[in-house]
């Protein structure tokens, strides 16, 4: 009997420990009020679920230690009892009650997405995510920072290994934010861990989610959602910066993007070197296209096809440049139009055509993409 | 009842021009009830080695965080064909396995009812899985979009392998409606005279309820394999909002026959515990008539909760309230199952029997992903732990611990009347601790990584999971080998041992035990009486 009381002393003692919120072991209470409610409602449901668990097992064991054949035990005959049965069905279904009841209250808070500060549209894709703040005029990409080193094993694994980005979404404090959920393919899921918001996202059409974050700072979470080859490198972070600092920053970002159209405007004019587009089409390469055709260009068989040797690689150059622009409807070649600047358009395409040995030695200006670019808007 | 035993052995010697033909071709053409139980059982067996490598091949990835053995698309495919192969080729054909050796025997009948649908049902399996399995080889490897192949994934984005996967699973589900048609046909229409139906075994009335729930979504799995290979080849637009359709519509479909699919895998998991537990306790079982009631709520309720699912998918809040509470009803009538088995035991004459071992550790284990069940059911919390490892832990716990142990138990349980010999006791020792201990090694530290923020079906994680990473796949390669030892049981139970009584368990009560051990080839073909 001692043996039992120091086992369930232990057991009590030891969970709470294991509870802890923000460790290892359990969810993170987050940074929002609803993040908050959300917590609380796992720690009341697991509580009321480790308290059943163990007066249920300890009937059992307790059954299983006294009542033992080697031990003499005869055994009883009843086998059943109305008043029992009617028991143990009432109390769960009361206690179910009890639990539904803040769970309503918080779930019907979750879904109201009303009366927004400002919205993001977030757009996943394979495998990266497009963020638009509605009525700025200001839109991005984010994707994946952790070099390619790491992942296989070639260099250090720093502190934020697959939960960074190049560009961060970045959001005001204190404000309700809503997010517009789509997708370009796939159905994606965008999952921040610290704010409760997990939403898929869906081809075609539009969720709604939202948020309020009490405190600035950086919250990493990944798609939830099984899309494809990639779905494992495609995190999603979010700096939430105060007030006054997130003015700043979307101001600064308006002016960097002038900034990029005039220095596009300004490439018109000019004639790149190929080296100097083959050097820059090879990184753009390795961060836009290498997840499916692969560093080597060979592409997967039978899911990607190859670029090298490829007929449009080699073929007509307004071919390629068209594929590259607008993608191919039906299959999983994106458009990159939006996705990259005239520049690195230019140079990736110059890159595919004099790399792997598809030595076209063709060389694609800016100029030339934007012609293309134009052409298109025309056409529409 | 005794007569019962005195009528099969005139019976055995007047039949015996009736023993089955020598060679492969007595397992080709057999219609022997007892003989198609053994190949769904062998079937069952090897796929659940080869699904279960295909697990070593996701725990040896994930051991270490980087990219090692495999790359992402082919972890993808190892992660969706394991699933589907031990859903599909696993659990469901030892169940039906079970029930081919043991509904007949338990409700006095000669054989099952529709005896050459029987074969046919068996015998076209292994073509589904050649074809799933063949499916790897080619070019762009076999399916990666999960063994739950959510569109526009498995159709427009998939090479294709989709077009071998829909055949397959059509197969597979045809092979399931006739093993379902032909239980239902034997309980109906062969019970012995007075085997009414609140005197039949559990194990008979849990799979008559499964049968009529894989007859009600088998076909539902079948159109949405078919809207899918459509989607893909035929310019339809079901799952593509391009052309009118929604995507998430056909999670709406997969999961109405997924999740009473999840019962068809449990359900006759509580017949076989609800056998064992009164045999090795001595008592009879507590709450019979509760024990059917519930099963058929379960049953029930599984047809209302399927977009528990899908809570992300961005339903309704009036959707979401609905499916949350009645999800968390589910808990009601499985409490009063698991009440039930501890009432069995309690002030009984327990021992502990290797099949008792497994039903108790089915018992306890279970529950425990019964419990992290009724928390996903927790909409708002949902939100947390969907498509994370939690949801990987909850739904091994309720399919490895609860589903596979049941068979492990019910094998067990049974495999002296299979053979005629007992099994090694000290070898089936060293299973069940090895597997018990490996087991929880395995799955439960996935609840932390999980709930810590670890999505599902993902090649690489981030640092602060590799600990515990490192910790599952050390359970997962020892519960894997674990399981030779299964097969070492198994084998050399089958060549010989200590010879079996008829009444193999001094507590056992059922007509299976009236019989010789091992079972004759033909039994019942006189009905017994039924008191």
């Amino acid at each position: 009997m001692g043996k039992l009381r120091y086992t369930l002393w232990l057991i009590l003692v030891a969970l709470p420990q294991l509870a802890l919120a923000n460790s290892q072991f359990n969810m993170r209470k987050g940074v929002t009020d609803i993040s908050n409610n959300v917590y609380e409602l796992h720690m009341t449901i697991f509580i009321i679920c480790c308290v059943i668990g163990i007066i249920v097992f300890a009937v059992m064991f307790w059954a299983l230690i006294h009542h033992r054949k080697s031990k003499g035990a005869k055994p009883a005959q009843f086998h059943e009892s109305t008043k029992v049965e009617i028991l143990w069905t009432a109390i769960p279904f009361v206690i179910l009650i009890a639990m539904a009841i803040p769970a309503t209250k918080t779930l019907i808070a979750m879904e109201d997405a009303s009366k927004a500060d400002i919205t993001i549209k977030v757009t996943g894709s394979q495998w990266k995510w497009h963020y638009e703040y509605m009525g700025e005029d200001i839109a991005f990409y984010s994707i994946l920072a952790t070099p390619k080193d790491q992942i296989d094993n070639q260099a250090e694994k720093t502190e934020h290994y697959l939960l960074e980005v190049d560009k961060p979404l970045v959001l005001p404090i204190n404000k309700k934010v809503r997010f517009l959920m789509t997708s370009d393919d796939v159905i994606h899921s965008w999952w921040v861990p610290d704010f409760a918001v997990k939403k898929d996202a869906n081809p075609g059409f539009i969720n709604e989610a939202w948020t309020r974050i009490n405190e600035p700072g950086m919250y990493r979470g990944q798609c939830a959602e099984l899309c494809g080859k990639d779905h494992g490198f495609m995190p999603v972070v979010v700096e939430a910066l105060p007030e006054d600092e997130f003015a700043t920053w979307l101001a600064d970002a308006k002016q960097a993007k002038e900034q990029a159209a005039a220095a596009d405007a300004a490439l018109l004019d000019q004639t790149l070197s190929k080296d100097e587009l083959v050097v820059l089409g090879e990184q753009v390469y390795m961060a836009s296209c290498a997840a499916c055709h692969q560093p080597t260009g060979m592409g997967l068989p039978g899911v990607f096809p190859a670029l090298k040797g490829s007929p449009i690689v080699l073929g007509d150059v307004n071919d390629h440049i068209d594929i590259v622009l607008h993608g191919k409807p039906g299959t999983a070649m994106q458009a990159f139009d939006k996705q990259l600047s005239i520049k690195q358009l230019a140079a990736v395409i110059t890159y595919k055509r004099n790399a792997w040995g598809n030595n076209t030695g063709d060389v694609i200006q800016p100029s030339q993409i934007q012609a293309a670019i134009d052409a298109a808007a025309e056409a529409n | 009842m005794s007569n019962v035993i005195n009528e099969q052995a005139t019976e055995h010697a007047h039949h015996d021009h009736h023993h089955p033909a020598k060679g492969f071709k007595r397992w080709l053409y057999t219609t022997n009830h007892k003989d198609i139980g053994s190949l769904y059982l062998i079937f069952s067996l090897t796929m659940f080695l080869i699904g279960g490598a295909m697990a070593m091949v996701i725990r040896a990835e994930l051991f270490q965080p980087g990219l090692q053995l495999v790359d992402p698309h082919f972890f993808n495919q190892m992660t969706t064909v394991h699933g589907l192969i031990m859903v599909f080729g696993a659990v469901m054909p030892a169940f039906t396995g079970l029930a081919n050796w043991m509904v007949p025997m338990m409700i006095g009948a000669p054989d099952m009812a529709l005896p050459r649908m029987n074969n046919w049902s068996f015998w076209i399996l292994p073509f589904a899985f050649l074809i799933l399995l063949a499916s790897l080889l080619m070019p762009g490897g076999g399916p990666a979009f999960g063994w739950t192949f959510y569109a526009p994934l498995s159709t427009t984005y998939s090479n294709d392998n989709t077009a071998l996967f829909v055949f397959a699973v059509h197969i597979m589900g045809i092979s399931s409606i006739m093993g379902a048609i032909n239980v239902i046909v034997t309980i109906v229409n062969l019970r012995a005279p007075g085997m009414t139906w609140m005197k039949l075994p559990l194990f008979v009335w849990t799979w008559l309820i499964t049968a009529f729930l894989l007859i009600a979504v088998m076909p539902v799995l079948a159109g949405a394999v078919t809207m899918v290979l459509t989607d893909k080849y035929f310019a339809t637009s079901f799952f593509d909002a391009a052309g009118g359709g929604d995507p998430v519509m056909f999670q709406h479909i997969f999961w109405f026959f997924g999740h009473p699919e999840v019962y068809i895998m449990i359900l006759p998991a509580f017949g076989i515990i609800s056998t064992i537990v009164p045999t090795f306790s001595r008592k009879k079982l507590f709450g019979y008539a509760s024990m059917v009631y519930a099963t058929s709520s379960i049953a029930l309720l599984s047809f209302i909760v399927w977009a528990h699912h899908m809570f992300t998918t961005g339903m309704p809040v009036a959707g979401e309230l609905f499916f949350m509470y009645a999800t968390m009803l589910i808990s009601v009538p499985t409490g009063v199952k698991v009440f039930n088995w501890v009432a069995t035991m309690w002030r009984g004459s327990i021992s502990f029997e290797i099949p008792m071992m497994f039903a108790i550790a089915f018992i306890v284990l279970f529950t425990l992903g019964g419990f992290s069940g009724l928390m996903l059911a927790i909409t708002p919390a949902d939100f947390q732990y969907h498509d994370t490892y939690f949801v990987v832990a909850h739904f091994h716990y309720v399919l490895v611990t609860g589903a596979v142990f049941s068979i492990m138990a019910g094998a067990y349980y049974w495999l002296p009347k299979w053979t005629g010999n007992m099994y090694n006791e000290t070898l089936a020792k060293w299973h069940f601790w090895l597997s018990l201990v490996s087991v929880n090694v395995l799955f439960f530290p996935m609840h932390f990584v999980g709930l810590a923020g670890m999505p599902r079906r993902i090649p690489d994680y981030a640092l602060q999971f590799a600990d515990f990473n490192a910790i599952i796949s050390i359970g997962g390669f020892a519960f894997g080998l674990s399981q030779l030892l299964f097969v070492l049981v198994v084998f050399k139970c089958a060549r010989g041992g200590e010879k079996a009584p008829a009444k193999v368990w001094d507590g056992a009560e059922g007509l299976e035990w009236e019989v010789d051990s091992p079972a004759p080839y033909h039994t019942f073909e006189t009905p017994p009486e039924i008191k």
